[in-house]
């Protein structure tokens, strides 16, 4: 066979308390499309950073077109023929479609910019991909699906040997998508090699010749795409060892709390119904984008939904800011703790205080022994290991913040507490200590609502779990009903087959 | 004490004790209380307009119409003390302040409500409340002979061998102090500033942090430009042109982030008295009052360089202290 066009020798990539990566491997071969497949945080990401030069590989070796490279950044691994095409556009909106295509590597003429010269050959580009898009569009005025299309042409005009696409048809129609097929095509028969990563197992049967399958960074297995390689795919991106153990205790489950119905926000989720009880912990599990935060975003009232309605101790609600959902007793702590959860500045008291600063200042004023009281109550109960309860957050590690986040919600005695990937990104005692964490919220009587892309995990706390798939629930089943490869199929829109 | 020697505010104490020293060095005179307190009475303006300024850098946002305030309040202030010079002083002094707050206010409506950028906002209000205080004015002064003497002695009057003006820089220091540190409002400051997307996730509501801020800032200008006109004994047209970019330097100096989020009124005090030292060095010391602005913008960058450099430090210590 051929000389490989990319090899990857036992990477390991390692952040602060995390292997993102573990010893990993990956073959591609020149005229080749391969297949990356995992769940969420198996380590694709990092991967593609890895062999585009955005990280740097902790152990390991990379050999492209047959010599050990180690590239220092993005720009030296698109020298040398290597282009990726994200997930997320990255463009700069302000600029032409041509000056985005060129960025990096403009075309010049005796040290002077060519712009004819770069307008003509984008223009070529783009009519080589069908794209009806004039070259001069300043690229804020174009469609999401058509900057994607552009994004992918940026990689083409690097002349690319090796092409990474990251989910490249989450924002694209139909019509493109097949257009995306062509090109990918033209690219195998051009030689180049195409690592083409998705969830979505009806585009890597359709385009591509062999996969690779991680988990929790590490390689599990590859093999040839095809008709029977379905069942093999999804058995090796689920299974593992059982070595997590899940604290969930048996609740008695009363009356219901919370009563959704025909809940949608356009262009986000569709017809979502649902009934949470007392006790309940209810998994939403799905793939990235499938609008299960959107929902709860909605419920909390930070997202207006279109239509539907919201019942909560059999009362009708209209939930329109934070503050009307909190006096109720609903609280969703959000998945992105740095972002939209903790305050880097604040002391661990205040941003613990923050959400019920208003019951511990009567006349305005902030009551100090109250505010310590609280600190103390929940701080001790969430177990947040710090030299006192008045240092900077960020002198915390990321397992402690979450720890003071989740500690924040809990002072507000919350009855639906929704948590959105909670332990995203944290480290394997943390994410214990959040687990005995919700299930001993649920032997308090409270409904949780668990958001979670990892499936042990809404698969070892959840009492019922709903699934799923672009905006609408695939599937409802009780705790145990099904295994775990008709859960993950409900989640692709695979259900459907497996009945079949 | 490691702790202790962090603080932005210990630094600063630091630096200025030493530049204090130098001085006494060449002036022993310098120290005399008499020189202190002079040194004192002639920041006490900064002090207060500056803790306005804290007060909404802490949110990320920027006053830069605050010389405009000062000198359009100071001019209604005056001129009404001018026309009506039976009207006690103390009205006077209350329409001074309620004037300025009308001017947050309107700033307060563009930025919370018109969701205007906050530089942009007041960029556009400095040359709008400039433009008001000439129309009022119809571009004449008011001067110390068509003030009354009780105006005039408004800052300088005496008690407990202060002047009134140092009374009110203390009192505002004190309050603002309380307000940033003890109630609910001042921590939903720190909080929109420290995290805008976390804050507004436990209802913190922007708009009304942005209306108490700029508010709170017209009630400081307005206050302060009664004072002004009071004390130099003259509202012009061009009262307190370019004060706001030494409101702002006083934050900076005293380790207010640009970015929001952090800063004490310990730190922004410190930060303006120096700022007033070195001022009121200048001419002792035989320097030409001319280096006087250039030497300012120099310790404002200087400040700023350690600033961001303390910070890349601490950033780099607190990851290494994460991974253990």
């Amino acid at each position: 066979m051929s000389q490989p066009m990319l090899r990857l020798e036992k990477i390991s990539k390692y952040f602060p308390g995390i292997k993102a990566l573990d010893d990993v491997h990956l073959v591609l071969h020149p005229g080749e499309v391969h297949a990356l497949v995992g769940e969420n945080g198996a380590g694709k990401s990092t991967l593609v950073k890895i062999i585009t030069g955005v990280y740097q590989p902790t152990n390991g070796k990379i050999y492209y077109k047959g010599e050990e490279l180690d590239f220092a950044n993005a720009l030296e691994a698109q020298k040398h023929g290597i282009a990726a095409i994200h997930q997320e556009a990255s463009m700069f909106p302000e600029l032409s479609v041509t000056e985005n295509i060129f960025m990096g590597h403009h075309i010049k003429h005796r040290g002077r910019i060519d712009w004819k010269e770069m307008r003509n050959h984008t223009a070529a580009l783009l009519e080589r991909m069908d794209l009806n898009i004039n070259p001069s569009t300043t690229v804020k005025n174009l469609s999401t699906a058509e900057r994607h299309m552009v994004e992918i042409a940026k990689a083409l005009s690097i002349d690319a040997d090796l092409v990474i696409m990251d989910e490249p048809t989450s924002a694209l129609s139909l019509r493109e998508i097949e257009d995306l097929y062509k090109i990918i095509r033209q690219l195998k028969d051009a030689g180049k090699a195409v690592l083409f990563i998705s969830h979505k197992f009806d585009e890597i049967f359709e385009i591509c010749d062999k996969y690779t399958v991680f988990r929790d960074g590490k390689y599990i297995g590859e093999g040839p795409v095809e008709k029977s390689a379905l069942d093999k795919i999804i058995t090796m991106m689920v299974g593992r060892s059982l070595d997590q153990m899940f604290p969930k205790a048996e609740v008695k489950i009363t009356d219901p709390i919370l009563e959704v119905k025909n809940f949608t926000r356009t262009g986000y989720f569709k017809d979502i119904s649902f009934t949470l009880r007392k006790g309940e912990i209810l998994g939403f599990f799905g793939l990235v984008g499938a609008g299960r935060t959107e929902i709860m975003r909605a419920l909390f009232g930070i997202d207006k939904a279109s239509s539907g309605e919201v019942v909560f101790k059999g009362k009708q609600v209209a939930i329109h800011n934070p503050k009307t959902a909190m006096k109720l007793g609903i609280v969703y702590i959000p998945e992105d703790r740095h972002e939209q959860g903790a305050i880097q500045d604040m002391s661990i008291t205040h941003n613990i205080t923050l959400p019920v600063i208003d019951e511990l200042s009567p006349l305005g004023i902030t009551r100090k022994a109250a505010e310590q009281e609280t600190v103390q109550k929940y701080g001790t109960l969430m177990e947040i290991k710090a030299a006192s309860w008045d240092v900077a957050l960020n002198t915390l590690s990321g397992g402690n913040q979450q720890k003071v986040v989740i500690a924040k919600w809990l002072a507000t005695h919350p009855k639906v507490l929704i948590m959105d990937e909670p332990t995203k990104g944290i480290d394997v005692a943390t994410k214990a200590a959040v687990h005995r964490f919700v299930s001993s919220m649920a032997e308090k009587g409270l409904a949780v609502i668990l958001v979670s892309s990892e499936l042990p995990e809404i698969e070892g706390m959840s009492d019922r779990i709903i699934v799923m798939h672009e905006g609408r629930v695939t599937a409802e089943y009780e705790r145990g009903q099904v295994d775990s490869e008709t859960i993950i199929r409900a989640a692709t829109g695979n259900l459907k087959e497996q009945s079949a | 004490m490691k702790e202790l020697l962090r603080k932005r505010e210990f630094t600063l104490l630091v630096i200025i004790a030493f530049v204090l020293v130098l001085i006494v060095i060449r002036v022993p005179a310098f120290l005399e209380m008499e020189n202190v307190l002079r040194i004192v009475n002639d920041t006490s303006i900064l002090i207060m307009v500056s803790l306005g300024q804290l007060a909404i850098i802490v949110t990320g946002g920027i006053d830069l119409s605050v010389g405009s305030i000062i000198a359009f309040s100071g001019m209604a202030a005056s001129m009404l003390n001018q026309y009506h010079p039976d009207i006690s002083v103390f009205i006077v002094l209350l329409v001074g302040i309620g004037v300025g707050t009308g001017l947050g206010m309107f700033n307060a409506l563009i930025i919370a409500f018109g969701k205007v950028p906050p530089i942009i906002a007041t960029l556009g209000t400095l040359s709008v409340f400039r433009g008001f205080t000439f129309v009022l004015s119809k571009g004449q002064w008011v001067t110390a002979h068509e003030m009354t003497e009780k105006y005039m002695n408004l800052p300088h009057g005496h008690f407990l061998g202060l002047t009134n003006l140092i009374w009110f820089g203390i009192i505002v220091s004190l309050l603002m102090y309380g307000f940033m540190r003890y109630t609910r409002t001042g921590r939903e400051v720190y909080a929109i500033g420290g995290n805008k997307t976390a804050a507004l996730f436990v209802g913190v509501s922007e708009k009304k942090i942005q209306f108490v801020v700029y508010t709170l800032m017209g009630i400081l200008a307005g206050l302060a430009g009664v004072m002004w006109t009071a004390r130099f004994a003259a509202a012009v047209n061009e009262t307190a042109i370019g004060f706001e970019l030494q409101t702002v330097a006083a934050c900076v100096l005293g380790g207010v982030s640009i970015a929001g989020g952090s800063g004490t009124v310990v730190g922004v005090v410190l930060g303006a008295l120096f700022l007033g030292i070195i001022t009121n060095a200048l001419p002792v010391v035989k320097l030409s009052p001319f280096y006087q602005m250039g030497l300012q913008g120099v310790v404002v960058l200087g400040a700023m360089v350690v600033n961001s450099l303390s910070a890349k430090r601490e950033e780099k210590r607190l990851l290494e202290r994460r991974l253990d």
